[in-house]
């Protein structure tokens, strides 16, 4: 179903990456990369050339305005694109290296390699605290005899151990949102991912969350690398390493320019960026 | 320093719109109506059965014998009447080849519905769709003639090999060899006319797992299987034993299939692969039509006992269901 044809737009040279400035080329990249990635829904092309570099244990924040093909192009890195029939793709993702698009990739190790938090928080129902915790390490099959452990490991990076430590026991579902998110997070960490996607994940909460969520993000880029969609500007300023804008002019979305976040809010190349980060649309 | 009083709650009227009044007054007689008919359907059936509950008492449901003394004359004041009426075999052998039907039913719909849901190829997942909801609302009187042609040589296949490999089993042991009359064979062909309804209920229950928990199993390295099995079964428990119950009640008040295809034998028998069976609802089409009128009345007993399986059933069910809903 991948529809490979590597086509060159102009997006591809407008939107030159300045990641690839800041890291150098070299070949032996650590961390996730994108090449020229197309994405269709049928007929329509929804997001065009997009080449980024995501390098190991930085957060990089997405932001656009809505419709630029955010949510798509992060799909894509975890090969949930797939999911929508008649979806389709081009260009090439390379996780350290490997194109988790080979035919000889199996869809579920890229995304045990690569996971995601949604924008709403949905612990699964029928499970405790705990069991959703360990939800992945079911999932995927994964030989683990240190439940307890793993259970206060990932509670506590995804900074929610302390809070729910005397009733693990109780349904996911008693939780309020942003402990419901932080839970979430806590699911992802758990299968020891290597990339952690977050759609929008505080969309949903109150301030005082989203800023515990935060400072979960910054701790978990310590290890891990983080790519996060976001409409807030304060919260992408605060949180990110890096900043990509993508942009869409009733055609299929592309990528504008990506740079440092402190470039990027100070001093950008392109001066929609410049609009767009100050509010001016979107 | 002043106290403060504890005020008293303020009373909180609700004013309703005219189109709010004019819905409110349809849908509480609607609501009505049906509880209405339920209790006359009732009513009627505690009247008419009434003399018989009084004349056999508890005999009625435990008895193993049923006795019309026809001969007599109406009128005729000369000898007693010696009729005796029970029903106990007839109730037995609606729970065991109702609960046959669902052994085989339940899991041949969950599997079908997952098929459909989960597996089947876009391009006929909506004429699956399409003739399932179809089959569902097939007359049973269609299906049951359908399924009597197919399982009097598959069932009675099964059924042999059953009692050839497990006959020391008490239940799979026979007197007599003839298994297209049995007990299993009718729980087969209930079995086939159960599963579109309980089948398209489950269908539509799993298509309504929330998306977003189906893609978080994914996210998580989980196969489809995973997600089938940590999301959408447990999300779809409560609707798909609510199909199952709609199912059930379908078996349990089946005439046609097994008045066709059982030997209505008075006498309590629990092996499932001899001749020997029936149920309450073919019990009564069978003796309806020359039945005299101490008999009609005993006839009506056995609805009302029917009725009353049917509504414990359905309290049981509703009572699974609520445990097992998870909270939100
Ligand atoms: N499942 C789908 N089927 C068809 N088209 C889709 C689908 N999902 C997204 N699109 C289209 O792809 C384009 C990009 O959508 P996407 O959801 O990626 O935007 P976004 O940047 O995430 O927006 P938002 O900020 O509102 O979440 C839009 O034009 C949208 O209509
Ligand atoms: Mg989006």
């Amino acid at each position: 179903m991948t529809q490979r044809t590597m086509t060159m737009t102009t997006s591809d040279l407008s939107a030159t990456n300045k990641l690839e400035d800041v890291q150098g080329d070299n070949s032996s990249f650590r961390g996730l990369e994108t090449r020229a990635v197309h994405a269709w829904f049928g007929k329509h092309h929804a997001l065009a050339g997009v080449s980024l570099r995501f390098p190991e244990r930085t957060v990089t924040g997405l932001i656009g305005p809505s419709g630029c093909g955010k949510s798509t192009f992060i799909r894509l890195l975890n090969r949930m694109h797939e999911f929508i029939p008649s979806a389709a793709m081009a260009g090439s993702v390379l996780l350290n290296g490997s194109d988790i698009y080979d035919p000889s990739e199996d869809p579920a190790m890229i995304r045990l390699k690569v996971g995601m938090v949604f924008q709403k928080p949905n612990p699964f129902p029928a499970m405790t605290i705990r069991e959703n915790v360990l939800a992945g390490i079911k999932l995927a099959h994964l030989k683990r005899d240190n439940h307890d452990d793993i259970v206060e490991q990932c509670l506590t990076r995804a900074g929610l151990w302390k809070e729910v430590k005397d009733r693990l026991d109780a349904s996911g579902g008693s939780l309020s949102g942003g402990q419901q998110q932080r839970l979430c997070i806590a699911r992802s960490l758990a299968v020891e991912p290597q990339v952690l996607l977050m759609d929008e994940p505080c969309s949903a909460l109150d301030p005082g969350s989203t800023l515990r969520i935060e400072e979960t993000i910054k701790e978990l880029a310590e290890k891990i690398t983080v790519i996060i969609v976001t409409h807030n500007m304060q919260q992408a300023s605060r949180v990110s390493d890096y900043c990509a804008f993508f942009l869409t002019d009733g055609g299929p979305g592309y990528l504008v320019e990506a740079d440092s976040t402190r470039k990027m809010f100070t001093n950008p190349s392109d001066p929609r960026t410049a609009d767009y980060v100050q509010g001016k649309f979107g | 320093m002043t106290t403060v009083e504890t005020p008293t709650p303020r009373e909180m009227t609700v004013i309703y719109s005219r189109a709010d009044r004019i819905f409110r007054g349809i849908v509480t007689a609607g609501a009505l109506t049906s509880l209405l008919l339920l209790g006359l359907i009732a009513s009627f059936l505690i009247f008419r059965s009434a003399g018989t509950f009084r004349e056999f008492g508890i005999n009625f449901i435990t008895g193993t014998e049923w006795f019309s003394d026809g001969f007599r004359e109406v009128g005729d004041e000369s000898r007693a009447d010696n009729s005796v009426f029970s029903i106990g075999p007839m109730i037995v052998g609606s729970l065991v080849v109702a609960t046959i039907a669902m052994l085989f039913a339940i899991p041949l719909s969950i599997g079908g519905a997952l098929y459909i849901e989960f597996y089947a190829p876009r391009s006929i997942y909506r004429i699956l769709v399409a003739m399932l909801d179809l089959a569902a609302a097939i007359p049973s009187l269609i299906f049951g003639l359908w399924g009597i042609e197919i399982f009097t040589s598959f069932g009675v296949r099964w059924a042999t090999f059953l009692n050839d490999r497990l006959g020391f089993i008490p239940i799979f042991s026979v007197e007599f060899e003839n298994f297209g009359r049995s007990p299993f064979v009718a729980g087969c062909v209930l079995a086939s006319l159960v599963v579109p309804i309980t089948t398209s209920v489950a269908r539509e229950v799993y298509s309504r797992t929330p998306r977003d928990l189906i893609d978080t199993c994914y996210a998580l390295g989980g196969s489809k299987w995973g997600a089938i099995r940590s999301v959408v079964m447990p999300y779809g428990r409560s609707g798909v034993i609510a199909g199952a119950m709609l199912g059930l009640g379908r078996a349990l008040g089946e005439t046609v299939a097994i008045y066709l295809m059982l030997n209505l034998v008075f006498t309590y028998s629990y092996e499932i692969l001899d001749s020997t069976g029936g149920n309450v609802a073919s019990m009564i089409a069978l003796k309806f039509g020359e039945a005299t009128d101490k008999e009609i009345s005993a006839l009506i007993a056995s609805g009302l006992v029917l009725f009353v399986i049917t509504l414990i059933v359905n309290m049981i069910a509703s009572n699974i269901v609520q445990r097992t809903t998870p909270r939100a």
